[in-house]
């Protein structure tokens, strides 16, 4: 490969945001054209990349477009980037909604300058994080994803946003310290940081000195707090509500897939007997996962808490997805994964801007928005109905999948009476989903919210390529789930 | 006697003679700095000329001249320039006596070089006290009340360490017959040693010399006086002592340890529990005392505290893994650099701030950024170093430190280490925030010299480095402890 794809879409971001950093004067409308720049080219990249990859299914368990050179030879450590069917719609959805969230902040106007560089710093590090195949590099950058979070929050958020702020960093690092001490006896275990490496080998032939539960349950801890699971999902919601909108569009759409990611590639993939073992125990946590979150949800009536606890309830399907360990309950959470990435991306931006037009977060407080900002209405419920799962969205698609392939799935005991309970998480879903819209949009018409600003051209754009996103994957979800397929058969093996 | 083996410590020393006459005649005091960083370089020059060497002995086999020994004399001589360079905008705040403060600096750095390479008990006394007693002065320099408190604080303190210490090592002396370190192991393994009798005196003579070094790396229990002289000593000597003193105690502790008390096997595991067992309470009580504080050079105080805790897991490994094992020996060597570069652009950005608000209040460093961009980016690269989160050094460091602790069995100790990483991220980041969220008291610029601009940069580049392409660092810090051998 003589350019480097991966490696492009990785560091231009983060060129970016040096670039924005160092731009002299204090022009917001230059600073917003660069990280547009910077955001687009990975983004047209990440889509070439796509375009290239190899997605027949001879080509299962390679790694393509692979960057690896040596970077600290004393601990065996790589500089190793590439992708398969796994974390590829991963890169592509970052880099889209990467540049994406450049629209969304497109009226942001305190201290421009730090925002944006953030911001791009930010994207870098999660694509970082779906792209890195070395141990040593993935924790990096997934690392570095914590300190633009921390600022963005704290300075351009909401409500008590110093407090969530910090209570997202020490969720996010004691997890990550955790899988720390995981990837370290793994390390100690094999001599190797290389996740394709430890995937293909597995544990089998290696002296075991710390038992492989141990270091499963350490690395699952890591990405538990990430997803986020019952109950250390508390963070997500002070995180989500009072963040600017562009970085809960983030957070809900990119960085809480790392985590999904993670135990897929990291926990299961490495792990698979004991994955196996434990699986009715994290059957049993997703299903409460699903149902508390879906049953939080309902009583929440800030229009973004109740979007952020809907994540929650959402991520309960993933990580049921993943522990049914079939083949298509794996594809299914992938495509989950992805398809919540659009819609809750999709959300989060449009209630921000019902936030900014409006001046009002508070659903008892709002209605007949309908009337007064009907491009908004009609695109926020073309939302809800791919959170609730209507056929033709792309949440129907991956809730589908994942129900089935749980219930079909014989892997762990006690799973089909796991997914019972998880479909009432759909009810649960469309119940909160169309009050939510009925309490916002709908009912009598409200005075004060008159002079209310329907969606600008910018905001339209953004709009519509969710929603585009959301309906190709809910018509044709084979574009993905070919790919995915493909890339979770070494995992199951 | 190859006296060339010696050139950087007797140029060093030549030189801080010279700044204490040149002081006599000088009235341009900025020229005593510029003559201490000439002696500086010159001696880190001859230090880099020697690195690679036939390790070899002098005056008798008391000081050795190897790679472990040159590794550190380049360190305390960065440290040194560092500080000496961070020092120009602050030693208006002396009227008297400028000469003396480089001199004094100088010449605790000669000590420190020769407490890297001392190989005999006796010696690592002397190199000790020519350590400590500039710094006692040095501690006091401010000449108001906290300041000289603290440095008579940390005299009498000193003196009783320094006691303790002689007292173990006369322990050591009776039951080994024998003053130098390779003497005393050979000593041990032989078999005219009885064991049985003679164990229980040697670990308590052990135990003593622990405690006495201790003093010095601000270890749990015996880091009473650190809160205390960070905050009343001028700022760039809190600098100094909290890098260069403490990277000090740990070259000696590791030599002494391990040449004279490595083998056999059990006596190893002997001090390497010692050490994770402080190395936990140290970890733990440094960062629980840290988060109540209001006075950053407090704070960071109890920081190095919890820093020291971070260091001794290495130790603890050293202890516990078998000779052939380097990692956690190298891992200690990195740690204390990427340490020593992360704290000193904390402190140096402090000095810079500190010096216009006058005031060492957090509460004071509300809204920085707006006023200083580059120190405030600076000082938040350095806490972020400290909390140890990538791409900054102090994440490569406890990555490095911690791998080798699990390697020997000591998972119990790192789960501890990083939950407290975490615990510590809480109180380095609420500066981090008052900087950058807090709404500025005036919207005044913070003045720097550009010699500060110059040691903040080379200490934030180093962070940098070192956090993102550590190879050469941790190969460097390998080369250095590849003497250890049996």
């Amino acid at each position: 490969m003589s350019f480097n794809y991966l490696s492009a879409i990785v560091f231009l971001p983060m060129v970016g945001a040096i670039v924005i950093a160092l731009l002299p004067g204090k022009s917001a409308g230059s600073i917003k054209r660069v990280a547009l720049v910077f955001t687009i080219i990975p983004f047209i990249l990440s889509l070439v990349v796509f375009a290239l990859f190899n997605k027949s299914s001879g080509a299962a368990g390679l790694i393509q477009f692979s960057e690896k050179v040596s970077w600290i030879p004393a601990i065996n450590a790589f500089y190793h980037l590439g992708v398969d069917g796994l974390n590829l719609p991963f890169v592509v959805l970052t880099a889209f909604l990467g540049f994406l969230v450049i629209l969304v902040s497109w009226h942001i106007d305190l201290r421009p300058k730090e925002y944006f560089a953030w911001l791009l710093l930010l994207e870098g590090s999660i694509l970082g994080v779906f792209a890195a195949l070395d141990l040593l590099l993935f924790f990096l950058f997934w690392e570095i994803e914590v300190i633009p979070m921390y600022f963005l929050i704290s300075i351009w958020g909401a409500g008590r946003r110093e407090y969530s702020a910090i209570k997202y960093v020490i969720y996010t690092l004691f997890g990550s310290a955790m899988m720390l001490a995981g990837i370290l006896s793994l390390y100690f275990t094999t001599g190797s940081l290389s996740m394709i490496d430890l995937a293909n080998t597995g544990l089998a032939p290696y002296r075991a000195v710390i038992p492989a539960a141990a270091m499963f349950s350490l690395l699952l801890t890591g990405f538990a707090v990430k997803l986020p699971v019952f109950p250390v999902h508390t963070w997500l919601p002070d995180a989500h509500t009072d963040a600017p909108t562009a970085v809960s569009v983030m957070l809900a759409g990119a960085l809480l897939k790392m985590g999904g990611y993670g135990m897929l590639r990291i926990v299961v993939g490495i792990f698979p007997d004991v994955a196996q073992r434990y699986g009715t125990v994290l059957v049993i946590f997703a299903v409460f996962t699903i149902l508390y979150g879906a049953a939080v949800t309902l009583r929440q009536t800030d229009i973004k808490k109740l979007i952020a606890y809907s994540s929650v309830s959402h991520m309960g399907f993933v990580l049921l997805g993943i522990f049914a360990l079939s083949q298509v309950s794996v594809t299914g959470a992938v495509l989950q994964m992805v398809s919540h990435g659009f819609i809750a991306g999709l959300l989060f931006a449009v209630a921000g801007l019902v936030m900014h037009n409006s001046h009002e977060r508070d659903l008892s407080k709002l209605g007949g928005l309908a009337r007064q900002i009907p491009f908004i209405t009609v695109i926020f419920t073309l939302g809800g109905l791919g959170g609730l799962g209507l056929p033709g969205t792309s949440g129907f698609a991956a809730e589908f999948l994942v129900f089935i392939g749980s219930f079909s799935s014989n892997a762990v005991p006690g799973l089909q009476v796991g997914t019972i309970l998880a479909v009432l998480g759909v009810v649960v879903g469309a119940g909160y989903v169309l009050w939510m819209i009925q309490r916002a949009f709908y009912g009598p018409v409200m005075e004060k919210f008159d002079g209310t600003e329907d969606a600008h051209a910018v905001d339209k754009i953004y709009m519509v390529l969710l929603v585009a996103a959301m309906l190709l994957i809910g018509i044709y979800p084979a574009i993905l789930t070919d790919i995915i397929k493909v890339a979770v058969l070494p995992i199951l093996r | 006697m190859n006296f060339g083996l010696l050139i950087p410590e007797l140029s060093l020393a030549a030189f801080a003679i010279i700044v204490i006459l040149l002081d006599l005649f000088i009235e341009k005091k900025v020229v005593l700095a510029v003559v201490s960083i000439i002696g500086l370089v010159v001696a880190a020059f001859f230090t880099v000329a020697l690195w690679g060497i036939q390790p070899g002995t002098i005056f008798g086999g008391l000081v050795a001249i190897d790679n472990f020994a040159l590794f550190f004399k380049l360190l305390f001589l960065s440290i040194t320039g560092l500080v000496i360079l961070a020092s120009a905008d602050y030693v208006s705040k002396f009227s008297r006596f400028r000469g003396e403060y480089y001199a004094l600096l100088l010449i605790s750095t000669l000590g420190m070089m020769l407490m890297a390479a001392a190989t005999d008990l006796i010696s690592v006394y002397i190199a000790l006290e020519l350590t400590s007693i500039p710094l006692y002065v040095l501690v006091g320099f401010l000449k108001d009340p906290k300041s000289s408190e603290s440095s008579l604080k940390y005299l009498l303190l000193g003196a009783v360490a320094s006691s303790v210490l002689l007292f173990g090592m006369a322990f050591v002396f009776g039951f080994t017959g024998k003053t130098h370190l390779s003497q005393i192991a050979s000593a041990i393994q032989s078999a005219s040693l009885p064991m049985a009798s003679a164990g229980p005196g040697l670990i308590f003579g052990m135990i003593l010399i622990i405690a006495g070094f201790g003093f010095k790396i601000a270890a749990v229990p015996f880091q009473m006086w650190v809160p205390d002289v960070y905050e009343g000593a001028p700022t760039t000597i809190t600098a100094f002592l909290s890098v260069g003193s403490k990277a000090a105690g740990f070259a000696v502790i590791l030599r002494v340890f391990y040449s004279a008390f490595g083998m056999p096997q059990w006596l190893g595991m002997e001090w390497g529990i010692i050490f994770a067992v402080l190395a936990a309470i140290s970890m733990t009580l440094g960062n629980i005392l840290a988060i109540p504080q209001t006075n950053i050079k407090r704070m960071l105080g109890y920081s190095s505290i919890a820093q020291a805790g971070y260091l001794m897991v290495g130790l603890a490994t050293v202890g516990v893994a078998p000779p052939a094992d380097i990692l956690g020996r190298s891992g200690i060597l990195f740690f204390l650099a990427a340490y020593s570069l992360a704290n000193l652009a904390v402190f140096i950005a402090i000095i810079a701030i500190s010096n216009k608000i006058n005031s060492d209040d957090i509460a004071d460093f509300s809204g920085m950024i707006k006023r200083s961009p580059g120190l405030s980016l600076a000082l938040s690269l350095g806490l972020i170093s400290l909390i140890g989160m990538p791409p900054a050094a102090g994440f490569m460091a406890k990555f490095y430190i911690f791998s080798s602790a699990v390697n020997h069995g000591l998972l119990w100790l790192v789960i501890i280490a990083v939950v407290n990483s975490v615990a510590s991220a809480y109180y380095y980041m609420r500066v981090v925030k008052t900087m950058w969220v807090g709404e500025p008291a005036s919207l005044e610029t913070v003045p720097s010299s550009p010699a500060l601009k110059v040691a903040l940069g080379i200490s934030c580049i180093g962070v940098l480095v070192f956090g993102i392409a550590p190879g050469l660092g941790i190969r460097l810090a390998q080369l250095a402890t590849d003497i250890f051998k049996f």
